[in-house]
């Protein structure tokens, strides 16, 4: 009875540890390079706590990660845009059914230097303004200097949102003075009393003023309740309903005090 | 007599072991550059079956993540060149008459004193002069020129030339200052003052070395990333005036390399405007070749 019992619990042992070889393995992660960073961030608190777990990340694109997915060369895909309906339907006839997952906010706020006295403008505004039709701050209601436009690079997340959200697709004129991160935008814009840019909400700090757009002023509640024009939600795609690790890491991305703590870190908005 | 030979064998030996070591060394640092420029090439050559070579210089508008994309690095190209130029324009005069001091005006003691300040200028890590055009250059641009922007091409002249200065300086005054004595003894024997001496004699036996430091210079403020990513503003236009904001081709493709997808238009496009730059790089290298070559001095006043 015993070595009975004792077989039976080999046997156990032995399934224990091969399923868990098996589950332990990669998560591929991919997409857009604006939700990368909380890709990262997360992917390295979860790998400290699971250190049998491997989480691989890469960019390029939220196109390219539904690609990868609607593929099957990705676990989970990151997009800073909801699926398309074209998507959607190959992923379909691949058979893969695509699961959003909300796991961010992002919310982008135009900033001028404190000295100006515009407080409030429209998205109308701020088009003409990023294709360089309005030159001086009187002809919106400020006071009568230049106006000095800060864009982002066009290649960044950030300025991805103000293309479109903002510019409706279209350019931003090439006088505009292309900065490389939040933080320079903000340097950058501190530094000049002409200036206006526009940077991520974690990144707003006291020596610039953010304005309210079609008077709202972008918040985490703003942006949650959908008020404020210049918001979206980020996501991280599964095919079908995630099992095993990509359950768990879905699972610490939008828990509260785990993964969307290090998602208000590195500036975005979390989802509560 | 035989352990002799066998000295002799033993020393021919370790003779052709350290030349084959020297030559393997040589090799190895001449391949990977070698292998850099193909790499470089073979990242940047695919864009031209978009785009045409034509169209990719003298193109006005740079908007790489557009749909349809446009790669045009004319701005890039003319903010780089007069960034350049404008930087030399201070850095030269400086840069020459410093060294012209130091080496044969000054007594041995300032010089003593000056030579090392001026080298250890060139320690300064260039993050650190663009950090000194953005928060103190900048703002002074703004409110005593009245500037829109103190990121500009100005400020990123002005930084750039503080770069090259420590080069154009050193090297300068290093070939002045092996203008050999007899050459300017022989001139104020005849009867020529100081200045003359100087002007006539001095200067002309060094031209060499200072043309090869004034194009090194250039070479250093054409190439410089950091400073001009900082300071010169970084809006892709054909600047109409000093103080207009400008984009240079080093600043672009550190700005942007970054997020460009690997293998995407943009990517090869941020090569081949690699490639541009290195051609500019090229030609100043020879041309400072050329120079110090065509005008060396034969005899004692060489560099």
């Amino acid at each position: 009875m015993k070595s009975k019992y004792f077989g039976v619990l080999v046997l156990i042992m032995v399934l224990y540890y091969t399923t868990n070889a098996v589950w332990a393995g990669n998560i591929g992660i991919k997409g857009s390079t604006t939700v990368l960073p909380i890709a990262q961030k997360v992917a390295e608190a979860y790998m400290k706590e699971h250190p049998d777990v491997k989480i691989t990340i890469s960019g390029g694109g939220s196109g390219n990660g539904i690609k990868a997915l609607i593929d099957g060369t990705t676990d989970i895909a990151d997009s800073s845009r909801f699926i398309k309906d074209k998507e959607v339907k190959q992923a379909v006839e691949n058979g893969r059914y695509p699961v959003p997952f909300a796991v961010a906010h992002d919310c982008i706020v135009p900033v001028v230097h404190p000295s100006n006295t515009i407080d409030d403008i429209t998205m109308e505004q701020l088009k003409d303004i990023y294709m360089g039709k309005v030159e001086n701050w009187k002809d919106i209601g400020g006071p009568d200097r230049p106006v000095v436009v800060i864009s982002r690079d066009t290649s960044s997340g950030t300025y991805e949102v103000w293309h479109t959200k903002v510019l409706r697709e279209e350019r931003v004129f090439p006088g505009a003075l292309l900065q490389a991160s939040n933080g320079a935008v903000v340097q950058a814009v501190s530094n000049n009393k002409n200036a206006i840019g526009y940077i991520g909400l974690g990144y707003l700090e006291e020596n610039v003023k953010d304005l309210t757009v079609n008077r709202v002023r972008g918040s985490e509640e703003t942006t949650l309740n959908g008020t404020f024009p210049i918001s979206r939600p980020l996501y991280m795609f599964t095919s079908g309903w995630p099992e095993g690790d990509a359950l768990n890491f879905i699972n610490y991305v939008i828990h509260p005090q785990k993964g969307q703590k290090y998602v208000s870190e590195i500036g975005f908005v979390p989802l509560y | 007599m035989k352990t002799g030979y066998k000295k002799g064998k033993a020393r021919q030996r370790r003779e052709l072991a350290i030349r084959v070591g020297f030559f393997c060394v040589a090799l190895a640092s001449i391949t990977t550059l070698t292998l850099i420029v193909v790499f470089l090439f073979m990242e940047g050559l695919p864009i031209f079956s978009k785009v045409s070579v034509q169209d990719f210089i003298f193109g006005k508008y740079w908007y790489p993540t557009d749909d349809p994309a446009e790669f045009g690095i004319l701005a890039l190209i003319i903010a780089s060149l007069t960034v350049t130029a404008v930087a030399s324009a201070i850095s030269i005069p400086l840069g020459v008459m410093t060294a012209l001091y130091l080496a044969e005006v000054c007594s041995a003691r300032i010089r003593e004193w000056v030579k090392p300040i001026v080298e250890l200028l060139a320690a300064l890590p260039s993050v650190v002069i663009g950090f000194f055009g953005m928060v103190v250059v900048a703002p002074f641009l703004q409110d005593i020129f009245g500037a829109a922007t103190g990121l500009n091409l100005f400020n990123a002249s002005l930084m750039l030339a503080f770069m090259s200065l420590p080069t154009i300086c050193s090297i300068s005054e290093d070939a002045i200052f092996s203008v050999s004595k007899e050459l300017k003894e022989a001139s104020l024997a005849l009867g020529a003052t100081h200045w003359e001496t100087i002007w006539r004699v001095t200067v002309p036996a060094s031209i060499s070395g200072i043309s090869t430091a004034v194009i090194l210079g250039m070479s250093r403020a054409i190439g410089e990333t950091m400073v001009v990513l900082m300071v010169a503003g970084g809006a892709a236009m054909i600047p109409g005036s000093l103080f207009d904001p400008v984009r240079p081709m080093p600043a672009s493709i550190a700005a942007e390399m970054a997020e460009a997808p690997f293998r995407d238009d943009h990517y090869y496009a941020l090569f081949a405007t690699g490639i541009v730059l290195f051609l500019f790089t090229l030609i100043f290298n020879m041309v400072a070749e050329n120079i110090s070559h065509k005008y060396r001095q034969v005899g004692a006043a060489t560099l």
